[in-house]
């Protein structure tokens, strides 16, 4: 139960980004306003909201459908650079030669791959979205996770050899608990990241029905507000999965959280 | 139950060689005897680079010696270490963040497969015996460093192991909080009878916890003398009575001589008594 302090504490914490979004939405109306500005440049927060609320069962149905293919991309892909880590951590030989290619894959834009796999997937297919979110979400974790897995203080493995403990001990009670706050840093960008690949890729054709698609054919449209409706509903789809992440690292590691709270 | 077999060490003729016949070669340890009697408290000191640490990892079987013959209890330094027959205790108290205090001392048991009711019922009598009773929930971060190191001691001691190998666990505690634990050391020792092989570069350490001062020169490492330190039982009047000074000066004299051998590179002892002030 949270006491009146730490309620306390957490509204110092909230309040002041509040405010200072509450702050920059006000400035943008108010410009909008003052200049004039045409709604197909930039229209104001006010009537993205009225555009928000007018098309709110398309925008839900459009966030359900690229929000499915974040959250399978960035399932399989954490699965996958998990599993990779662990497999590159046991074998010094594959590791040496993995790591290298993995940092480099990691800097390449995967995002740009999206065309070439709409084409070997049928044009309603969401296999395409799923697969980009897959591959760029493996990454961080991969590289992310080997770090954990291997990066073992010196006392501790000795420690472990003393205890005459045989290699799946060592996972077990060394590597994997020391890999878990790894694994939590890379599924923090990998949510964020999960989610702007799967929106992103949907700008290059295939399956009309996600946010992306939205936002392209409503700006081509010139229906502006509704473009910025559907973009609203992006960054929030971006800050569930981000706050989800978050909320399940202190689920798993709840000595983490306690250990900030103290300091 | 089988009769107790004496918790022993015995060194014969054992070298450590890093890195042999390479450019980097470096003979850590040459030639070196050591006998520990069962219910000794031996202590290995010397400047860095002695090899005193590299001894009591060849004692645990974290490395394996270039030669010579090791063994521990009777039996290869390996079956020791595999039949579990030393807990042992590192500068850093090396606990597992992830777990409370409790849970640290049982992880030993846990390897073991011990029931979970066995494990919790020891933890708490190893957590009396370091006088942490009350911190069994906490987690490591929110103990002091001499805490910490008292919950790394009962760790290793948490399965009755009648050895204890201890690398220089109180190096990086204050002058203060030091004297507390080496008294706290020789209690449980006592209550416990465990055999300890203490390794340290504190003079006054040494002198006050051991039956034996074992002084190592570097380079290569080797044992230059053995100091028999039979103060008795210690108290709080032990470290200033006349005899503790004399042994001090006598284990300081021997550490002297290593630094008057004529190796260049036995600095090592100078920059030691200038910087810790441990070689006074």
């Amino acid at each position: 139960m949270m006491t009146r302090a730490r309620l306390g504490t957490r509204a110092a914490q909230i309040g002041p980004p509040l405010v200072v979004a509450g702050v920059l939405i006000g400035l943008w109306e108010a410009f909008v306003r003052a200049r004039d500005i045409e709604p197909f440049l930039l229209p104001a927060p006010s009537l993205i909201w009225d555009q928000f609320w007018a098309f709110d069962d398309k925008i839900w149905e459009a966030t359900k459908v690229s929000g499915t293919n974040a959250l399978v991309g960035l399932v399989i892909g954490t699965a996958a650079g998990v599993l990779g880590a662990l497999v590159a951590s046991r074998f010094r030989l594959f590791r040496d030669m993995a790591l290298p290619v993995a940092a480099a894959l990691n800097t390449m834009p995967i995002i740009a791959l999206a065309p070439m796999f709409n084409n070997m997937f049928s044009s309603t297919s969401p296999v395409p979205r799923r697969l980009v979110v897959t591959i760029v979400v493996f990454f961080p974790v991969f590289l992310n996770v080997i770090k954990g897995l291997t990066q073992v203080d010196a006392t501790h493995v000795e420690l472990m050899r003393s205890y005459a403990s045989n290699d799946s001990h060592v996972l077990r009670k060394l590597r994997l608990p020391n890999a878990l706050p790894f694994l939590f840093t890379s599924l923090k960008i990998a949510a964020s990241l999960a989610v702007i690949a799967a929106v992103v890729a949907e700008y290059f054709g295939g399956a009309q029905n996600g946010l992306g698609s939205r936002i392209t054919s409503a700006v081509s449209n010139s229906a502006n507000g509704r473009a910025w409706a559907y973009v609203v509903a992006a960054c929030a789809l971006g800050l569930t999965f981000y706050l989800v992440s978050l909320v399940l690292e202190r689920l798993a590691m709840p000595w983490q959280a306690k250990r900030r709270g103290a300091t | 139950m089988n009769t107790p077999e004496p918790a022993t060490v015995r060194a014969v003729a054992v070298s450590k060689i890093f890195n042999p016949h390479k450019a980097n070669q470096v003979d850590a340890l040459i030639d070196v005897d050591l006998t520990v009697e069962p219910g000794e408290l031996v202590s290995l000191i010397g400047p860095s680079g002695c090899g005193k640490s590299t001894l009591l990892r060849l004692i645990a079987n974290l490395i394996e010696p270039t030669s010579g013959d090791l063994t521990v209890n009777g039996k290869s330094a390996r079956q020791a270490r595999l039949d579990q027959d030393y807990g042992m205790a590192f500068q850093q108290a090396g606990l597992f963040e992830w777990r409370t205090v409790a849970r640290n001392i049982e992880l030993p048991l846990e390897l073991r497969k011990w029931s979970k009711a066995d494990r919790r019922a020891r933890a708490s009598e190893m957590l009396e015996l370091v006088k942490l009773g009350e911190f069994a929930h906490h987690h490591p971060w929110e103990l002091s460093g001499g805490m910490q190191q008292r919950v790394a001691i009962a760790r290793a001691l948490s399965f009755r192991p009648r050895m204890l190998l201890m690398d220089e666990p109180f190096g990086a505690l204050d002058e203060m909080t030091r004297e507390h634990m080496q008294a706290e050391l020789l209690r449980i020792c006592s209550e416990t009878g465990t055999t300890v092989v203490f390794v340290t570069h504190s003079i006054p350490e040494a002198v006050y916890l051991s039956n034996r001062v074992v002084v190592m020169s570097p380079r290569p490492g080797r044992i230059v003398r053995v100091v028999d330190v039979p103060l008795g039982r210690r108290d709080d009047d032990t470290r200033e009575s006349a005899e503790f000074f004399k042994k001090i000066t006598e284990v300081r004299e021997a550490l002297r001589g290593i630094e008057g051998g004529g190796d260049p590179r036995s600095a090592d002892v100078e920059r030691l008594r200038s910087a810790g002030g441990d070689f006074r």
